[in-house]
């Protein structure tokens, strides 16, 4: 949590200052090649919040920590750490060099979090030793840093957004089955929303959710937010389109319940699984469901509509390629044991076991093949991401476009609420937001 | 932070200041006094010593380290070696006092709200906290209750109760509209109170509430030093309680009024506790205060030589008005 006074900044301040001898002394662990046996040793490990808790996390990892010891004598002390912490926490240990040895992050992190050099690159021979790059399905891989450098991180948890409808709602409007364009999901939003029920729920509170919406409505314009080389292109016609349109579902079309605007706390899953809204747009949220009460009869799954009704590649895009991948910090005092650590996690059976347990695909070819993620749930999914997922811009602003470009969305949605939203309004707000981007 | 922890500084007095300055003689008697006086007077400073070094450690090394930074072009390229980010100069401080360009452009609204949202917070806070420690101070039975209840916001940690306020200002299911809407019926539509304009009453609403049993708190203190006396021969002199109130009790409470009011400018002004819960990440444009807009540009973009020399824009600000304040009530007194 940050501390309560914009003096926050001499307090952080303070905290570098006090490792500047750890940072400085510390060496880079990334070109030693021991191979001496790692066990007996302890790494640290922070695994990304993926189960409906933090105590479920644990439920989940612990058994297969206790394995991994059992196989390599190599002990792992896990700490969980929830979203909103995550990325603060690995911005400090950064700065300090006192990090984890192995760390989960968001795979749209990969690239903003290799400009800063503190994950150790994914080299042949650092590939070769979990097993080759090859064993990871090539879509996960395109997310994880920059194209021409050494990736950043490796592929732990896939999913993909998917369109989820309430499939008792949809048979009392007299819709057949789900949209495949935006005109259709329109119609049909306008044929559900009545009284207190909404055609679609949006997490429209959100920064991270907005911002992947955007990315994507933005992509069915043909504006991918940033250049080839990497400098942003917000204000290109495709991007204020994408974003008008998006916002505009509240705004225009009005099947969006105006107080989603607020939303940011999962709100939208709970008000689909309890009927308040037909349609969810929502990566992998079977699990999520599940333990809302609703059973995976009754909802239906399809992709998230494109614009020309049929997804592909381009301006065809319904997702992007959304997931978590696994790191070493550079400055790990144990790197065979860290490798050790990550082998096994990305292992077929282990892909698995964990996939299953949080209701994500598994990136890893050989563990995709299992029939416990052939649920019609899952096969849209993995055909998302086979065929029509794109992912995030990587480039070292990414973080940065993140932030300012979901809270532009957010705040559009503010004026979305009492009308709709012009394209001039799209166009200063992502006009700022592109002239805050520095470095 | 809660505000109890800080303590309230006393007014120094600055006729006994002058009375120190003149006591020159006495000191340089007693440094001929010879090795044995000095080590008693050295035992207070040594006993201090721990103190003094855990200041440095705490308050001002980190303030340095903030000044330094904010000189520097530290931005993520840098975070695994920021002692050796390229010195940026004054270019950091260019850039965000440049009001044409889109960064100072926010910095300088953001500064507006925030110069706002403070007049108008500690205003309400200390009228509301004058009016009940004036109108609690004659006895009547419940009133060692009700001084409790008026404690309570004080007493509640601050993200609890901040929390709960989010709660109810929600557009959904929030209380507020419950009330106001499905209730009384006073508004046509269920208002949006965390988006917009009204989020500003929101975060004013909230301070406020905070705030004020703290004024509370030390009025009472204050109104306990006035003589019962003074407001006796006032009645018999046939004064109303109007005129009690504006010749007597104001007065008498000046020196309390002076730092009660530089220490809520200060809390409030650099709140960042109720925005942060009420808000979360990226506030509202209409209540975007300072403190936010800080930790938005150094944490979550991560530019924290930009981020530095806005808090350096910032301490310099609060220190200007700390100090003219504190010149200028004192002046007056004098006067």
């Amino acid at each position: 949590m940050p501390r309560p006074s914009p003096i926050a900044m001499f307090a952080i301040a303070a905290a570098l200052a006090a490792t500047v001898a750890g940072c400085s002394s510390s060496t880079s662990a990334s070109t030693s090649t021991s191979t001496s046996t790692a066990a007996g040793s302890t790494i640290t490990y922070w695994a990304s919040d993926q189960g409906s808790s933090i105590a479920d996390d644990h439920t989940v990892l612990n058994p297969e920590l206790a394995k991994f010891t059992k196989q390599t004598g190599i002990k792992v002390k896990l700490e969980v750490i929830g979203w909103p912490d995550l990325l603060n926490r690995i911005t400090a240990a950064t700065a300090s060099g006192q990090g984890p040895d192995v760390v989960n992050i968001g795979n749209t992190w990969s690239a903003s979090l290799q400009a800063t050099g503190a994950l150790l690159p994914w080299s042949s021979q650092n590939f070769s030793a979990i097993g080759g790059e090859s064993k990871f399905v090539s879509s996960a891989v395109g997310s994880t840093g920059a194209a021409g450098k050494p990736p950043a991180a490796v592929p732990l948890y896939s999913v993909a957004y998917a369109l989820y409808y309430n499939k008792a709602l949809f048979q009392q409007a007299g819709i057949a089955g789900p949209p495949v364009t935006w005109a259709d999901l329109i119609a049909d939003g306008k044929k559900l929303t009545h009284g207190s029920v909404y055609g679609l729920a949006l997490e429209a509170g959100s920064i991270p959710e907005n911002i992947h919406n955007a990315f994507i409505f933005a992509q069915q314009h043909g504006c991918s937010f940033f250049s080839p080389s990497g400098a942003p292109t917000y204000t290109l016609p495709g991007c204020v389109q994408g974003v008008q349109q998006f916002v505009n579902l509240m705004g225009t079309d009005k099947i969006v319940s105006p107080g989603d605007a607020e939303y940011d706390q999962n709100q939208s899953v709970s008000d689909f699984a309890s009927g308040k809204a037909a349609m969810l747009m929502w990566q992998a949220a079977g699990a999520n469901l599940k333990a809302h009460g609703m059973s995976t009869s009754q909802y239906g799954v399809a992709p998230v509509p494109v614009q020309s009704g049929v997804p592909g590649q381009g301006t065809s895009v319904d997702s992007m390629v959304a997931g978590i991948n696994m790191a070493i910090f550079k400055d790990t005092h144990n790197l065979a044991a860290a490798e050790k650590f990550v082998q096994f996690m990305t292992s077929p059976a282990e892909q698995t076991i964990l996939s299953k347990e949080y209701g994500s695909i598994p990136p890893v070819s050989a563990a995709q093949q299992n029939a416990a993620f052939a649920t019609p749930e899952l096969t849209v999914l993995k055909n998302v991401l086979a065929t029509s997922a794109v992912a995030m811009p990587q480039v070292a602003g990414e973080s940065q476009f993140e932030q300012l470009v979901g809270t532009a969305v957010k705040n559009l949605f503010a004026d979305a609420v009492s009308g709709p939203v012009s394209a001039q309004t799209v166009e200063q707000q992502l006009s700022s937001a592109q002239q805050q981007m520095t470095g | 932070m809660a505000p109890a922890s800080t303590p309230t500084p006393a007014p120094v007095h600055p006729a006994r200041t002058r009375a120190r300055a003149g006591g020159g003689g006495h000191r340089a008697t007693a440094r001929r006094r010879g090795p044995g006086r000095l080590r008693r007077i050295g035992l207070p400073y040594l006993l201090l010593l721990p103190a003094l070094l855990f200041e440095l450690l705490v308050h001002l090394v980190p303030m340095v380290v903030g000044v330094l930074i904010s000189f520097k072009a530290l931005t993520q390229l840098y975070l695994t070696q920021w002692v050796h980010a390229p010195w940026a100069g004054l270019g950091n401080y260019r850039i965000v006092v440049d009001f044409n360009g889109a960064i100072g452009q926010a910095l300088l609204h953001s500064f507006v709200v925030t110069c706002a949202f403070t007049a108008i917070a500690v205003s309400l806070s200390w009228l509301f906290g004058c009016a009940a420690a004036i109108l609690a101070q004659d006895s009547f039975r419940g009133r060692g209750l009700l001084r409790a209840i008026f404690l309570t916001p004080y007493a509640l940690p601050a993200y609890t109760s901040v929390i709960t306020w989010a709660f109810m200002f929600q557009y959904n299911n929030g209380l507020i509209n419950y009330v106001l809407h499905n209730e009384l019926g006073i508004t046509s539509s269920p208002t949006f109170w965390l988006l917009g304009d009204n989020s500003f009453i929101a975060l004013v609403t909230v301070s406020v509430w905070r705030n004020w049993p703290f004024a509370f708190l030390v009025v009472m203190a204050g109104l306990q030093s006035i003589p019962r006396e003074l407001y006796e021969a006032a009645a018999i002199d046939g004064a109303g309680v109007r005129q009690q109130i504006r010749l007597i009790t104001m007065p008498s409470l000046r020196p309390v009024n002076q730092v009660l009011v530089l220490v809520l400018f200060l809390w409030t002004f650099n709140d960042f506790t109720t925005p942060y819960v009420l808000f979360g990440n990226g506030a509202p444009p209409p209540a975007d205060v300072i403190s936010m807009h800080i930790y938005d540009a150094s944490f979550l973009t991560w530019n924290f030589g930009e981020g530095s020399a806005m808090s350096v824009l910032l301490l310099l600000f609060l220190l200007v008005v700390s100090g003219g304040y504190l010149l200028f009530t004192s002046r007056r007194r004098n006067a």
